[in-house]
């Protein structure tokens, strides 16, 4: 299994139940030869428990695991080839870094020559060739990570799981080694399997993510899609914010429909071949706060909204304003703060406006679990 | 350096009565040793000439060592049992191992010898199914010391080696599986080296506290099997030879002194006596 390119997985219908409770649920998932797929969800969501059924580590009540078309449920951990990174990173405190990172060839049984050059090559490639000698106490919590992804590296794995890798770290630090987990993947040309609850990271590092909510896959996509186009207001309020705009549908044309909140009229562009809402029935939009625009005197919009400045706050960047509207109550407002149109003051009138194509039907979420 | 002072003022009773009622005592045995019956070094010198003294200090050394190999086996299977176990089946796997320390040492050793002598219930039920023709030998001898101490020290050996297991986070045991290594391989490359440090603490605890047994080889050796706290005795209260028994606790004394100054080099010795590092 040690062939430089990566290997493709498949969960098909993966649910882990502890007593009555379901920690997984009916969880199927296409991870494709090379990819960088991050399983994102809040806490308690059932990330672990996904990444743990993938490692082997713990057992599917239901469903089966692929690795390239094998079957591999009933596979112990030891017998996948796995590379694994763990939250905390798991260095053996007895062994050096470099023998750390030659234990999974020495378990395998490789000879010492072997062994020592790619130890050296694993050491090479995260930057630690200097610290092969240290204990892994004696390291930062940056080069402790880079071991562990070393040591994770060194057996050429088919798949390279990771459990919150970096949640440890503080955030400068954070940072650089996204930067770097993203080009070493680019490098490596592996499957690698994140986890993390930081949706900023997986919007960052990732080909695609994996939004688990109380178990249930809710959706999947690339990034802009996730970010873009969110299916459920789960989706939409966990990756980054939103407005959420709740109206009842009045027109329904090729490429668009027409919601209403009291008096305002939502204005709403319909990708071809989206599922439409029937007339008459209540609707839910996402709106992202950053396009949302402030409208000048006489200037027009798909949807226009009037409201008053409830409070607001400067970001650098730009300003942040809640805007109360009698129709859509209180709506986030982005705005650049780069010659921005008006200074902000408490208690101002402002008109609000956006395109059809700003906001997006989302689904109301479904845990009657 | 006035306010230093004060504080060590308040450790004046508690050193007072140290220096009285044990450093005093031990240097006083020291004394014994080298001026009875004669001032010099003559007792000591038995040490090298006279066989029976030598034969002690064989005996003691030769169960000491086999009982601490004993019951660390046994105690390192136990510590490994409750450490990998559930935490409301650890609590009854402690509680089991810790009851017999309850139990006053007279009144175990009793207990072996009416389950071991010969008309005890170990040698009637093998004779009763037929595996045994005679009874065998298994108290008032060397072997039914070591039994008897190795139940004693069994728990002693536990606590410090499952407190070193404990501290071996159990995510390095699944990392180590998961990077493709056997169950067994787990164990030998990842948990044992781990665990040593507790195996080394139990080793020094069970050996000095089986070098100073008495109760249990008095009772269990039936007089034949001498160990050096019994033959101290012996001199001192039926033969009155103070200068032999106090020589004899002398090198006792010294050979834990020595064996804890070389092991301190290799764990930390304040862990053994239970104080957290
Ligand atoms: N061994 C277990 N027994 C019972 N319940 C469990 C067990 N392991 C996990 N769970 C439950 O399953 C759910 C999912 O847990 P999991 O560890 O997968 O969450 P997670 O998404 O990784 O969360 P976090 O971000 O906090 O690590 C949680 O509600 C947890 O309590
Ligand atoms: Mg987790």
């Amino acid at each position: 299994m040690s062939s430089t390119a990566g290997h493709a997985l498949a969960l098909r219908g993966l649910t882990r139940r502890y007593g009555s409770f379901v920690a997984v649920r009916d969880v199927s998932l296409n991870v494709e030869s090379g990819e960088f797929v991050t399983l994102l969800g809040p806490s308690g969501s059932g990330k672990t428990t996904m990444l743990m059924m993938v490692a082997g580590f713990t057992e599917p009540s239901e469903g089966t695991i692929l690795l390239d078309g094998r079957d591999i449920t009933a596979l112990p951990p030891e017998r996948r080839d796995f590379g694994m990174v763990f939250q905390g990173y798991a260095l053996f405190p007895h062994m050096t870094v470099a023998e750390n990172v030659a234990f999974p060839l020495r378990v395998r049984g490789l000879g010492r020559a072997a062994r020592e050059e790619k130890v050296r090559a694993a050491l090479d490639l995260v930057q630690l060739d200097r610290f092969a000698d240290r204990k892994p106490a004696q390291l930062s919590g940056g080069q402790q990570q880079r071991v562990a992804l070393a040591r994770a590296l060194v057996f050429d794995p088919a798949l390279l799981l990771l459990d919150e890798p970096l949640s440890a770290l503080d955030k400068k630090l954070r940072g650089e080694l996204q930067e770097e987990l993203k080009a070493l993947h680019r490098r490596v040309g592996r499957t690698f399997i994140n986890v993390t609850h930081d949706q900023e990271e997986a919007l960052r590092l990732s080909d695609r993510v994996a939004i688990l909510d109380h178990g249930r896959l809710v959706q999947q996509g690339s990034p802009l899609e996730l970010y873009e186009r969110p299916a459920t207001r789960f989706v939409a309020d966990f990756l980054g914010r939103s407005n959420f705009l709740a109206g009842v549908v009045r027109e329904v044309r090729p490429g668009a429909m027409a919601l209403v909140a009291g008096g305002t009229r939502l204005v709403q562009a319909v990708a071809y071949g989206a599922p439409k809402l029937a007339l008459g029935t209540p609707g839910l939009l996402a709106l992202r706060p950053e396009k949302i625009s402030l409208l000048a005197e006489g200037e027009a919009a798909d949807t226009e909204v009037a409201g008053e400045i409830a409070a607001w706050s400067y970001h650098g960047t730009g300003f942040a304003l809640s805007v109360q509207t009698v129709d859509l109550g209180l709506l986030q407002v982005a705005l650049p703060a780069w010659r921005a149109p008006i200074a902000p003051a408490e208690g101002m009138a402002v008109r609000l406006g956006w395109p059809a194509d700003a906001s997006v039907p989302v689904a109301e979420d479904s845990h009657a679990a | 350096m006035r306010r230093d002072l004060g504080w060590w003022a308040l450790l004046l009773p508690a050193f007072l009565l140290m220096t009285v009622l044990y450093v005093a005592p031990i240097l006083q045995v020291l004394a014994i040793s080298v001026t009875e019956p004669t001032l010099g070094a003559q007792n000591y010198n038995r040490l090298l000439t006279n066989a029976g003294v030598q034969r002690v200090v064989w005996t003691t050394l030769r169960i000491g060592l086999l009982t601490t190999a004993l019951a660390l086996l046994l105690g390192y299977a136990l510590a490994y049992v409750i450490a990998l176990a559930r935490p409301a089946a650890q609590r009854w796997w402690l509680l089991g191992v810790l009851l017999p320390l309850w139990i006053s040492v007279l009144v175990r050793a009793f207990a072996w010898v009416t389950l071991l002598r010969r008309q005890g219930l170990l040698n009637q039920g093998l004779q009763a199914t037929g595996l045994i023709d005679a009874p065998l030998p298994l108290v008032w001898n060397e072997f039914g010391v070591v039994v008897g101490m190795v139940h004693y020290m069994v728990p002693y050996a536990v606590l410090p080696m499952l407190a070193s297991m404990r501290e071996i986070d159990p995510r390095l045991l699944a990392a180590a599986r998961g990077l493709g290594a056997s169950r067994g391989t787990v164990f030998g490359r990842v948990f044992l080296p781990l665990s040593l440090p507790g195996v080394v603490a139990a080793a020094v605890l069970v050996f000095i506290f089986s070098l100073g047994f008495y109760i249990t080889p008095a009772i269990l050796g039936g007089g034949k099997t001498l160990m050096a706290a019994e033959w101290i005795k012996l001199q001192i209260l039926d033969l009155v030879r103070w200068g032999m028994g106090a020589m004899l606790a002398t090198v006792l004394v010294a050979a834990i002194l020595a064996t804890l100054a070389v092991f301190s080099r290799v764990v930390d010795l304040r862990r053994l006596f239970g104080a957290r590092a």
